[in-house]
């Protein structure tokens, strides 16, 4: 042990910075990808929508509102066995990807339904009336104005993302999260924890920030 | 044309919106729907392109059946029946030019073909400058003409117009009033417009229906509906209080 970060073995470092992004970067696509259709159809079958289903709407909703109520950690434990029929494992970088999306999907699908009620009403209207399938109101209208909240929602998604893959280190996900805890927390290594945590706030400060910019470049209203 | 016959609207939580509406606009003609807030002119616009569909009675518009109209034919009425709106409808975030081809493209037009036709509407709308601007960079009444543009897109016979001037401020009311008669009469686009301005139907129209709590109360050519001694009070309201 010597100097100030004398416990920090900087290639373990790396290794769990790459961890973290890959889980990042992974469950952030599969979230958005997944997020998307979902927000569409929470909203698009709400009443008085494009294709009202009003029992439709209410199991969606019901389900999005269960899925957001479970606490990430237990949510990380109770979903072990589809884990491991989904991806063979339940440890590491690939075990910790479904639990993080079947945690975040449903938070970014509210706030894909919030940036679609923005869309004004006449602005879907004026497709309608154009003749427009609702598929086409979807994808050509809907989607692009509603495009900068997409975006803003998903920053604020990987966000929130970025402190859930620090709770899947505590099941042996590997990453930043799992040095922090296990060489920063159990060891008492604090210039362990300092340079994970460290990291963890640079990252997020990055993704806000190139968040925000995109959302801007996107909106011309 | 377009020809309703006894039509009535009943919304699902019951209210009568309108109630059995007979009315004919004549091909080539500029029709003007006034009335107050609530009498049910939107609703009646609406039916025209069936945007909304009657609950009684029939509704002809260039040759097809809206009450019994399958959702297909109903849009396909709609490429022929173009539409502009009080808060214009643009999409934030296409250009003007992106706004215009937005029908063609649901049309399926090839990409060269809309560029020449969008082209050909903006300048006819005097904006071929803006092709690139976003619609927030715009005044009112130049989203107005780009709105109109993007209505005539697919060459339709009907325009609607659902208080298209009641945003902007009275010369630019004036303008675009007189651009859409300049269409009425280079195109013999049949217009039909709603409004709660007297003189928006006095400045284009010429034939004019009063709307009352759903209810067509008079109807007729603009001098005689305007000019006669004895009317309707809802007219009489109108003429008091309009321009």
């Amino acid at each position: 042990m010597s100097g100030w970060f004398g416990n920090v073995v900087w290639s373990d470092i790396a290794i769990a910075t790459r961890d973290t992004l890959v889980m990042l970067g992974a469950s952030l696509a599969l979230t958005v990808a997944l997020g998307i259709p979902l927000g569409v159809l929470l909203f698009l079958t709400d009443r008085g929508q494009l294709a009202a289903r009003p029992w439709l709407n209410r199991t969606a909703g019901v389900i999005v509102n269960i899925l957001r109520s479970v606490p990430f950690v237990i949510l990380l434990i109770v979903m072990i066995p589809l884990t491991l029929a989904l991806v063979g494992t339940s440890l590491g970088v690939a075990g910790a990807i479904p639990p993080l999306v079947v945690g975040a999907a449903p938070f970014y699908a509210r706030l894909v339904e919030q940036a679609l009620r923005d869309v004004p009403r006449a602005t879907i209207e004026a497709a309608q009336a154009m003749g427009a399938s609702r598929w086409q109101i979807v994808t050509r209208a809907l989607l692009l104005e509603a495009l900068p909240g997409l975006v803003s929602g998903a920053t604020v998604t990987a966000v929130a993302l970025v402190s859930f893959t620090a709770m899947a280190g505590v099941v042996g996900a590997g990453g930043l999260g799992d040095l922090a805890i296990r060489y920063g927390y159990q060891r008492f290594q604090t210039d362990v924890m300092l340079v994970t945590v460290a990291l963890m706030v640079v990252l997020v400060q990055l993704i806000q920030f190139a968040g925000d910019r995109i959302a801007r470049r996107l909106d011309h209203r | 044309m377009i020809a309703l016959d006894q039509v009535s609207k009943r919304f699902p939580d019951g209210t009568l919106a309108l109630d059995e509406i007979t009315l004919e606009v004549p091909r080539g003609s500029v029709f003007g729907i006034i009335g107050r807030s609530g009498a049910g002119k939107s609703t009646l616009l609406r039916l025209i392109n069936g945007l909304e569909r009657p609950s009684a009675g029939r509704v002809q518009v260039d040759g097809t059946a809206l009450e019994t109209a399958r959702e297909l034919e109903v849009r396909a009425l709609r490429r022929r029946v173009g539409m502009i709106f009080q808060s214009f409808g643009l999409l934030a975030n296409r250009t003007v030019a992106g706004n215009v081809a937005l029908p063609l493209e649901l049309a399926g037009m090839s990409r060269p073909e809309r560029a020449a036709r969008v082209a050909a509407l903006l300048d006819r709308v005097g904006l071929g400058d803006k092709a690139d601007s976003y619609p927030a960079r715009l005044s009112g009444g130049q989203r107005q003409r780009v709105g109109i543009a993007r209505a005539l897109a697919t060459r339709p016979d009907i325009l609607l117009c659902d208080e298209a001037t009641s945003a902007l401020d009275p010369e630019t009311t004036r303008a675009v009033l007189d651009l859409l008669g300049a269409l009425n009469r280079e195109l013999g686009l049949t217009i039909v417009l709603i409004t709660h301005e007297m003189s928006v139907v006095r400045a284009v129209c010429d034939r004019v229906a009063v709307l009352d709590r759903g209810r067509v109360v008079e109807s007729g050519p603009v001098d005689t509906v305007f000019g006669g001694e004895a009317g309707h009070a809802a007219t009489l309201a109108l003429v008091g209080t309009g321009a």
